[in-house]
């Protein structure tokens, strides 16, 4: 399939890995991974603090770079429920007639990674080799706006070698929100450190997660505790091979 | 006004943004267990009753599908709902505002030259300042609800919609008594010897008090009939006992038909107290024979600012409310602030959607950023109010509100915006801006992270490193990969022939 990578500008700007490996996992399973270089931001910090006429020539932007995709695949389920959820209501309210039809013929065409491969190419052994203990903590956005079930799940208890441990209150929200963040830096902090203690009390050597931006909140708190807890992205563990772990693989033979 | 920093109601007071407010509930560390001890433990208690039900997704649907209709032709249902109870003999009044209401409630009191009322389901005769009007007027009113009546004798504010008193202790409820009411010096913490002592001190007022307030959960159009649910049995005391009953329904409180109280007397208790079902459910229709409950019945519609929330086609859901209390129960936010740090009668995710539409987002507009728009409060909110949209739909309102002045566009906030946004919206500027962000930040890196940030993203670093602009991004990264398979293929493609 020719997929086209919509890397969004926070990973794109802090977390090119991220990219990197959603490149090397969709092309190892067969298929054409294109990067529309026009694509910047979906606009969701602009609308989500209350900016909402200035999301629009971000959509119209967003529809402009990625109209002739055959589908859209993105490392960021917040970002991609932002195009499924909220386009069709931004081009409504501000926009015209005809950004609305473009809105909803490109949306559903747009996928978070996980759901991609589960639900739309049916796939959940992707070959994976990660010989590490890992917590998964499922995002609000990916959770209550995506409903992305257990497809993230579903990928990593195939993934060989990995040791996959609950997160306690995993359902909760991390405290990050955005500007939420900044705007109620307190509370912020305090739903934080709640979260942290639920990470450590798993004694994983991973936190994954299908968003770089609440792994950027929570990993942000852990690095600076030095708690030697790494954040991951899911793109990343699905990626890695027998290859990237030769001493894991001399232990195993 | 006995915790520092809370200012007293009511609901138009203009209020201290959330941000400030939270600080010093944050700081509380005896309300921050008090609040998550009280919240996950009901949360649990939900979840079970709530998976029991097999139907419960479509009783959530129906449930939404009554109000919206309700909503939709409001006025006729209002007009059958007067003519119903004026049919078995109750009065109705029109209340526009909180003056006009109190003025009404003030005057029946009077005219039975009573000194005293007796009150019962109290939120929306919070919203009005009722007990402090009627103070004016030299009536004392009593609350009778266990939870108020804490509240009312420490001299505070609900902190809760279903529990006022959620914030407390009952070590700190014992002191409350001890100091407030009659025969309590040797009084213990246990629960029952603190129900015990309000038992007592509530009798006396059940049987002297000649007229009684109560708040509405239903208004039933078509029969006439109005209806509270409680788990006291307090309200039953109030709703029979005394011999003028006045009861104060904002308008939104209505149901078209009683088959319609089916659905919500399912997804009422489950949702707000865990329960399968309530325990205490009155109805009542008109005035009864002589002897057997109250000779006199007044009904009070009130609007306070409902109908200007009907006319928003974005923002009306939030007039569905049952006030179950379940998005503040589920709520993060909440959790951690409690009620108080909302600056109003209705605090959590509910609050936060239906305050600022009452008194105007320019006297509430820190509320609709109270969240982090998790989404938890829709999940299982039983009439399927889609919180988070109305949050961001009344931050759009707060934004364009501030840009109407000039300050408000000259404020570094809207300026910082407009310009994040002209760069995102081309490729070549945003390139530009990476670039120069990765220039910018060289002396702050260290160690890999950013461990100081200036201004107002000061916040998030106070606790938290930043992960820096990457030494090549991903497009950078493409780019060159691009590139290099380009060389590739080159050759290639010349060598075939």
């Amino acid at each position: 399939m020719r997929v086209s990578l919509f890397i969004t500008c926070f990973n794109d700007t802090l977390f090119p890995n991220t990219g990197k490996a959603m490149v090397a996992l969709l092309e190892r399973l067969g298929h054409q991974v294109e990067f529309p270089m026009g694509q910047t931001c979906c606009g969701q910090m602009h609308y989500n603090s209350g900016y909402q006429r200035e999301s629009l020539p971000l959509v119209r932007h967003f529809v402009d770079v990625f109209r002739d995709a055959e589908v859209v695949v993105s490392p960021s389920a917040s970002c991609v429920s932002m195009v499924q959820e909220v386009y069709p209501r931004v081009a409504a309210e501000f926009g015209d007639e005809s950004l609305r039809r473009e809105v909803a013929a490109l949306s559903p065409r747009v996928h978070e990674l996980s759901m991609f491969l589960v639900d739309v190419l049916g796939v959940e052994d992707v070959g994976a080799y990660f010989p590490h203990r890992v917590t998964f903590h499922t995002t609000c956005h990916s959770k209550r706006m995506l409903h992305i079930g257990e497809a993230p799940q579903k990928l990593l208890r195939k993934v060989r070698g990995i040791d996959l441990v609950e997160l306690p209150r995993a359902d909760e929200c991390c405290g990050f929100g955005g500007t939420f963040a900044v705007k109620n830096a307190d509370t912020s902090i305090a739903m934080l450190s709640d979260k942290i203690r639920c990470v450590l009390d798993t004694r994983a050597e991973y936190c994954a997660s299908a968003d770089n931006s609440c792994l950027m909140h929570i990993g942000g708190g852990l690095h600076r505790q030095r708690a030697g807890v790494n954040p991951i992205h899911l793109a990343e563990i699905l990626a890695s091979t027998d290859e990237d772990a030769p001493a894991a693989k001399e232990v195993r033979s | 006004m006995s915790r520092e920093g809370v200012p007293p109601l009511p609901v138009s007071a203009p209020a201290m943004p959330f941000q400030d407010a939270a600080r010093l509930s944050l700081g509380d560390t005896q309300l921050r267990f008090n609040m998550g001890k009280a919240t996950t433990t009901i949360r649990a208690k939900r979840y079970k009753v709530v998976d029991e039900m097999p139907d419960w997704q479509n009783l959530r649907e129906a449930g939404r599908a009554i109000k919206d209709r309700t909503l939709r032709h409001l006025d006729k249902y209002l007009i059958q709902l007067e003519e119903s109870v004026t049919r078995v003999g109750g009065k109705v009044h029109w209340a526009a505002d909180a003056e006009d209401a109190n003025r009404i409630v003030a005057g029946i009191v009077k005219s039975h030259g009573a000194k005293e009322v007796v009150k019962i389901k109290s939120l929306t005769t919070d919203e009005i300042g009722l007990n402090e009007a009627l103070a004016h007027q030299g009536i004392k009113a009593y609350e009778t609800d266990l939870a108020e009546l804490i509240i009312q004798l420490a001299d505070e504010r609900s902190s809760h919609i279903l529990v006022p008193a959620i914030h407390k202790s009952r070590a700190e409820i014992r002191e409350i008594f001890r100091r407030t009411l009659e025969n309590t010096e040797h009084l213990g913490d246990e629960p029952k010897e603190l129900a015990a002592a309000a038992r007592a001190h509530l009798r006396r007022k059940f049987l002297t008090v000649p007229v009684a307030v109560s708040g509405v959960n239903f208004g039933v159009a078509d029969t006439g009939t109005i209806c509270i649910v409680e788990s006291e049995g307090n309200g039953r005391m109030c709703l029979t006992l005394p011999k003028v009953l006045v009861s104060v329904m904002g308008i939104e409180k209505l149901v078209p038909t009683w088959r319609d109280l089916e659905v919500f007397l399912q997804l009422l208790p489950r949702s707000s107290t865990a329960e399968r079902m309530n325990p205490y459910t009155s109805f009542w229709t008109g005035i009864a024979p002589p002897g057997d409950g109250p000779d006199e019945f007044h009904l009070i519609l009130l609007d306070d600012g409902r109908s200007k929330v009907l006319a928003d086609r974005n923002g009306r859901q939030a007039l569905h409310c049952i006030r179950c209390s379940a998005c503040l129960n589920i709520c993060p936010v909440y959790e951690r602030t409690g009620g108080h740090a909302y600056n109003s009668v209705y605090p959590g995710p509910i609050g936060a959607i239906l305050t600022p539409q009452l008194v105007g987002v320019e006297n509430a507009g820190s509320l609709p950023y109270a969240s982090s728009l998790c989404g938890a409060c829709y999940e299982v909110c039983p009439v399927k109010i889609n919180i988070p949209e109305v949050l961001l739909h009344l931050r759009g309102e707060v934004v364009r509100h501030k840009q109407a002045t000039l300050a408000g566009k000259l404020s570094g906030e809207n300026i910082a915006m407009q310009t994040v946004a002209r760069v995102f919206a081309s490729p070549r500027r945003y390139e530009a801006a990476q670039k120069a962000g990765r220039l910018g930040q060289k002396l702050m890196v260290k160690g890999g992270v950013i461990e100081r940030l200036p201004g107002q993203l000061g916040g998030w670093t106070a606790v938290r490193d930043v992960y820096p602009i990457a030494p090549q991004t991903f497009r950078e990264w493409w780019k060159q990969r691009e590139k290099v398979s380009n060389t590739k293929t080159v050759p290639r493609q010349e060598a075939r022939p």
